[in-house]
Parts: C-alpha cells; structure tokens; sequence
C-alpha cells in the first residue's frame, strides 16, 4: 500500500534534499571555483573565475598557482602526512580500547548494558571543547596527573605532556572512544550467540571461538567506529591548537591558520579540496558500509 | 546463561570509563575552588559563579548560542524527520541515493572542511542576492545542515521498528494517509524526535569550527567566546561556566531519558492491553 500518491511524495522529499543540496553539496562547487582564483585585496579576497567582457564573452580565469604552491610549499605536504599519521595511530588506539569496552558491554546482563550503554554516550552529549579543556586541567605541567604523581614520590620533576605529541594523541583517544565503542557494540550485540555456543560445545577454547566468529563477524562495526574516528581526527582543529605544541601541525590548523590569519581564501579552498580528494576514500568505504548496514 | 569476565576485559572497561569521566570531575570540582590558582585548593568557594553574571561579553554570546541552538535544531527536527520518511517509506524515488549521502556525509565530513566551503558559498550568494548576511542566519543554516543527519538517523531507526498495521487500520478505517500518519505514526515517532531535538540543540551549542567560518564580525557564539578564552589558559571563570553548561546539558538529558521511557513504557502497557 502506498503512504501518498506520487506527486505528493515530493512535498516530503523536496524540501530536505533542496536544502543539503543547496547548503552541503554546491558549497563544495564553490570553493572547487575559487580554489582556481586569486587572492585580492578586496571584498571577498578573491578574484573572479567567471567574467563577463564588453561583447557579453564569458572568460574563464584559471589560475592554477593554488594548487601549485601546495605542492611547493613543504609545510602542506608535511601537515597531510602527519595528520594521517596522527589519526591512524589514534584510531589503532582507540580500536585496541574500544574493543574490549564494546566486547564487555554487550555481554553483560540487559540492565547492566543499558546502563553501561548510558555511561558511553553521555560524555557524547558534552561539550567536545569543553572537554578538550578538562583534559588539559588533568595534563597540564600542575595538573592533577603530575600532583599525584609528585606527591606520591613517583617523580621528582613534573611530566611534560602539554604541548607535545602525547597531549594530542591523548586528547583524540579521549574525544572519539564513544565513536568507536557503540558501532562496534551495535555488531557484537546482534551476534548470534547460538555460532559462538556451537563451536564452544564443539571442543573450540575462547580465544579460538573469538578469533573464528566472533572477530570476523563484528569487521562491520570495526570499519564503521574506525572511521568515524579516524576521517574527523585527520581534519581535528581545536585538539592540536589547544594540547599540541607548534610542531603538531595538523592540516586543519594549517587551514585556519591559512584563511584567519594569512586571509588567503582561495589558497585555503585549495587545501580544502586537495583534504576532501585525500579523505575520498575512507568516506566512501564508511558511507559503503553504512547504506549497506542501513538496508539491512 | 552466567556470563564470566576475565579481569582484563573488566579493567579495560573500567579504565575507558575513568578517562572519559575524570577530567570532567576535576575541572567541576576546581570550579568551586576558592583559589585564583589552578592547583591549589583553597576551600569552597562560588565566587567564580558570581563573576561570570558580571561579564557581559558572555551573557551577549551565550544568548546567540541559545537562540541559534533553538532555532536551528527545531529546523533541523522537520527536515530530518522528512528525510527520515522519505527513506524509510518510499522504497525508490529519484536521488535516493542523493539524500542518502548528503544526509550521511556531515557525521563523517571534517567541520573545517563543511566550515570553509559554506562560507564560501554564503559569500558568493551574498555578491549575486544581497542575502544572507553572515551571522546568525549563516549560523542557523550550517547547523541545521549537520543536525539533520543526527535526526535522521534516529528517527529512521524508530520508524523501521515502527509497527504499520496501526496505521494501515486507520487507512482501512477511512482516514487519508497524512491523517494517518499525524495521528498514529508521529505519537511513536514523538520519543526520537524529542531526542534528537535535545542531541541537535547540544550539539549546535557546542559548535566552534563551522560558527567561526560562516559567522560574521560581531556575532560571537559561547563557544568562540570560551575558545578565545581558553586559548590562553586554564582559567577557574571558564571551569565555573563549564561546570553550568554541562550540569544543565546532564540534566536535561537525564530528565528526558526519564520521560521517554515513561512514555515508552506506559505505550507498550497500551498495546499489551489492546492485545487482549
């Protein structure tokens, strides 16, 4: 049975899909045409790609010195490098962690996991900037970790992790582990527990039913929580700026820096291009599996 | 069955909780520290609570964080909420696959990319229509662009579980199908829908980056005020307003988890009797 006839089946989908296509896709359109412009010392700061001549012509006006000085400049190819190294390195953390915490989760009794399920997810709906900044109360040189840590006589000089390579790290374990545990908890709770039964009474020990069933039937929820870590921590802004020191030089950082500081709009929509070219991938294996899992 | 745990998947467990809880505690209990000095403790004090009623440079951004928050998240629950229907109800239309992915694509899309690509676009509008001027307008736009995807993930969840031979009785029974779908489909929406207007209003309050491009001069929401802030430091004002935004967040979360069970509960008791 049909909810509505055709015709009126686009009031309901129009509007939405108008409006990410206006304000999420074509915004990429736009910066794609002035990643090719010239900075100008005018309002915008950038010059046209389109003009018009006296005989109604349209020219086009390409200028490819964007995409020419990311290549020149050592400082982008050095920011995309370690921003993927960074993020991939946290992710692995993050998986090592996460596992085990989803793992855990989803054998727990039904009262248990709703509650375990709750202590996850609140952190979710607190301030992400806030708190990135109540972990710097807990590193900083006289936070809490090195008071403790001097105090017990562990010590004798406080730890030096603001500002370092460690703080960052850190700090995207902190922020993104409820990414990675609930995709993760969402495949290993649907398990069919009657498999891992079967191959128990069938003689297999633990860690064999583990590496058997359960690790290849949750890849799913590994691909999905790995990428929803790993593709927002390459492009991480206010983690590297407020922990990292000025050798952590992420391409989001170097991107705010490009546009807020050096107000070099086409150079920065540049970056952000040649960034969305090189996130290309990941996003369509996480939105592969999630349409997938979707239809389900 | 019993389920056994080994120590080390227990201590696994119980060390990710502590990380993510214990620098909130910290920076909660330090907001009530009566000591300008951030690692001293010296006695219990509310005074850092008081001094943040005196700053107006605050207040001014926390009401545009609030009346930004509120308006786009209220957008972002109609349009999300539609979203949802469509892909859960119509089973092929043309751009499918479209709204599938633009709808996806913020959870996963780096702000700072969407921030600059939208400012761009909103400046180029601007040149050829005069509208939008950059600020709460531009603000409310981006926002209800990621909310959406939050929405409509929830929402598309309830609906898929959503039993539709309520509502196909009420077609039966002679009501048209928008009728049908106010009056039976959108009562066991209502619970997602509530949550995910909570969840888009959070997390537009929370949003530095994609604010900082799109906003324009003078229009400054809480989050860019706190980061300017807490750029130069650990600052026990900042902890004082940190501690009030998310004790109130906490709260209003857990109030409304209360509700949405009630309402759950009390629904399911409705079907088991009508069952009878």
């Amino acid at each position: 049975m049909k909810l509505l006839d055709r015709p009126g089946r686009w009031l309901i989908i129009l509007p939405p899909l108008l409006f990410l296509l206006i304000f999420f896709l074509i915004p990429f359109a736009f910066a794609f045409k002035i990643s090719f412009a010239d900075a100008a010392p005018h309002v915008p700061p950038f010059t046209d790609v389109f003009t018009r001549s006296a005989d109604h012509h349209l020219h086009l006006q390409i200028s490819l010195a964007n995409y020419q000085y990311l290549f020149t400049d050592d400082v982008y190819g050095v920011a995309y490098l370690y921003s993927l190294k960074t993020a991939f390195f946290s992710t692995l953390i993050c998986l090592a962690l996460g596992y085990p915490m989803a793992y855990a989760i989803a054998r727990a009794s039904k009262a248990t996991q709703n509650i375990l399920l709750l202590i996850i997810i609140l952190p979710f709906w607190t301030s992400f900037l806030l708190r990135v900044y109540a972990l710097e109360g807990i590193i900083r040189d006289n936070g809490l970790l090195n008071t403790v840590l001097l105090h017990l006589g562990l010590i004798h000089e406080p730890l030096r992790i603001m500002r370092t390579t460690l703080a960052v790290y850190l700090g995207i374990i902190y922020s993104y582990l409820p990414f990675m545990v609930l995709p993760l908890f969402a495949t290993l709770e649907k398990l069919d527990r009657s498999l891992l039964e079967a191959a128990a009474d069938l003689g297999s020990p633990p860690w064999k039913v583990f590496l058997d069933i359960t690790l290849p039937l949750s890849i799913p929820g590994v691909i999905a929580g790995s990428m929803l870590v790993f593709i927002p921590a390459v492009g991480e802004f206010v983690i590297p700026s407020l922990l990292g020191g000025p050798d952590n030089l992420m391409i989001g950082r170097v991107l705010w820096d490009e546009f807020f500081g050096n107000h070099d709009w086409p150079v920065a929509a540049a970056v952000a291009i040649a960034f969305l070219l090189l996130l290309a991938g990941p996003i369509a294996i996480y939105q592969y599996y999630n349409v997938k899992q979707l239809e389900a | 069955m019993e389920q056994r745990y080994s120590p080390l998947l227990l201590t696994v467990l119980c060390a990710g909780i502590a990380i993510l809880y214990l620098p909130i505690l910290v920076l909660i209990a330090f907001s009530f520290n009566a000591s300008p000095l951030v690692n001293v403790w010296g006695g219990f004090s509310t005074a850092w609570y008081l001094q943040l009623l005196h700053d107006r440079q605050l207040l001014q951004a926390a009401l545009l964080s609030l009346e930004v928050a509120f308006t786009a998240s209220s957008v972002a629950v109609v349009l999300g909420t539609m979203t949802a229907v469509a892909l859960v109800r119509f089973s092929k239309f043309r751009g499918r696959l479209l709204l599938t992915g633009m709808v996806n694509a913020p959870l996963v899309m780096p702000e700072i990319i969407t921030g600059i690509t939208q400012l761009l676009l909103f400046v180029s509008m601007f040149q050829l229509f005069s509208w939008p001027h950059r600020g709460f307008t531009t603000i409310v736009i981006s926002h209800v662009a990621f909310c959406c995807a939050y929405v409509t993930i929830t929402v598309q969840s309830r609906l898929q579980s959503a039993d539709r031979s309520l509502e196909e009785a009420a077609m039966d029974l002679g009501s048209g199908p928008a009728r049908a779908f106010i009056e039976i489909t959108l009562p066991i929406l209502a619970p997602a829908i509530l949550s995910s207007w909570l969840l888009s209003f959070t997390l537009s309050l929370d949003d530095l980056v994609i604010s900082s491009f799109v906003s324009g001069p003078g229009a400054s929401t809480l989050p860019m005020v706190i980061f300017s802030k807490v750029k130069l430091g650990v600052s026990p004002d900042v902890n004082a307003l940190a501690s009030l935004i998310i004790g109130a967040v906490g709260v209003g979360v857990i109030i409304a988890g209360y509700l949405m069970r009630r309402a759950d509960q009390r629904r399911a008791l409705e079907m088991q009797l009508a069952e009878r």
